[in-house]
């Protein structure tokens, strides 16, 4: 078992001697999907390292690195994020659309920024601490 | 804190998202939002995704987003001022001189929303708006998923190691006073602002803590 801590969210993968996940679980992690090609989402397709695929299942920390993405793991290797690179990070802002996100207010409720198009957003942070 | 430039606003198709960075959860927040009476939007973000999204590096620090949904200000200082450098930290305050300083500061940039909201002054053009915008390294991306990892294994209960992914989120973004005021925090309430806080900013030397943004009132 491995927790997977991704861009959307917490989920919970039968993994195997690291991070090797059935095709299925890879796709629902990442939207990523495994054919003859390789990994392929929407129109894309990114060959798998060989070493990265054995018996159906996918090295999933070793193709998302191929993607210049970070993958890093808790000392067992049971606590797994799959974050972006800096690439995707700065890709994402250079066309100055504002990054969309959906967090909770006190009571749990999500709200999503994109919800407010047609307004002007003042986003601001602040702390506790 | 931004209630009445709401209440100034809020006909005028104008929405203020407040984010709280805090990794203790809603709870720990909770305190200052009821206090505010905010009818504004008041979030969580436990995981300090708004930082790793946007490039954030402090608190406050705002950025100003269209009713297209475009970024007319990358991250920057939402009103805050270095003033506090100069606190008697026996007394805790500061001189009326910079006390009147850090309000004039204050105002000035809440005036410059203000008349962004009314007449879309202060709007960055795209070039210009581009030129500012945080440059995420390879360390800092990684910085963000240890971050990360550190937080989930602090809500887990289990500190040591959880301590040892804070440290190398800072380590590897040493920019980052959310990291690393964060994991103070989270070893104790009110370590964000102990000694070890002071010796950093004492460090900083001539650098500011809190950039001054490019608008009226700020010195350049």
């Amino acid at each position: 078992m491995a927790i997977l801590l991704t861009e959307t969210g917490e989920l919970t993968v039968a993994s195997t001697d690291g991070l090797w996940l059935s095709a299925a679980d890879a796709e629902r992690a990442t939207g990523w999907t495994l054919k003859a090609e390789g990994m392929c989402r929407d129109a894309l397709c990114v060959p798998l390292p060989a070493a990265a695929l054995r018996d159906g299942r996918v090295d999933l920390a070793a193709f998302w690195r191929t993607l210049d993405n970070v993958a890093l793991s808790d000392d067992a290797g049971e606590i797994w994020v799959l974050g972006a690179g800096a690439d995707a990070r700065n890709q994402a802002l250079a066309g100055l659309v504002a990054p969309d996100f959906t967090l909770p207010d006190l009571d749990g409720v999500p709200h999503c920024l994109s919800d407010l198009r047609g307004k002007k957003v003042f986003l601001a942070t602040w702390a506790s601490w | 804190m931004w209630q009445a430039l709401y209440d100034e606003l809020k006909t005028k198709d104008f929405m203020i998202v407040a984010v709280a960075e805090e990794s203790r959860g809603a709870d720990h927040a909770r305190p200052w939002i009821e206090q505010a009476k905010a009818d504004y939007w008041c979030l969580i973000d436990t995981d300090h995704r708004l930082a790793e999204l946007y490039g954030m590096v402090n608190v406050p620090q705002s950025v100003w987003i269209d009713a297209a949904g475009r970024i007319v200000r990358p991250p920057e200082t939402a009103g805050s001022t270095d003033h506090f450098r100069r606190m008697d930290l026996a007394t805790r305050t500061l001189t009326p001189e910079d006390q009147a300083a850090r309000a004039a500061a204050r105002a000035a940039y809440l005036d410059a929303v203000k008349q962004w909201v009314l007449t879309g002054a202060h709007a960055l053009e795209p070039d210009a708006a581009n030129r500012k915008l945080p440059r995420v390294t390879p360390e800092i991306a990684r910085a963000h998923a240890h971050f990360r990892l550190g937080v989930w294994l602090r809500r887990h209960g289990r500190d040591a190691e959880a301590d040892r992914q804070l440290a190398e989120a800072s380590r590897l973004h040493p920019d980052s006073w959310n990291m690393w005021r964060q994991a103070a925090d989270l070893v104790a309430v009110g370590n964000a602002g102990g000694p070890e806080f002071w010796q950093r900013v004492r460090a900083l030397g001539d650098r500011p803590y809190y950039p001054p943004p490019d608008l009226p009132g700020f010195p350049r």
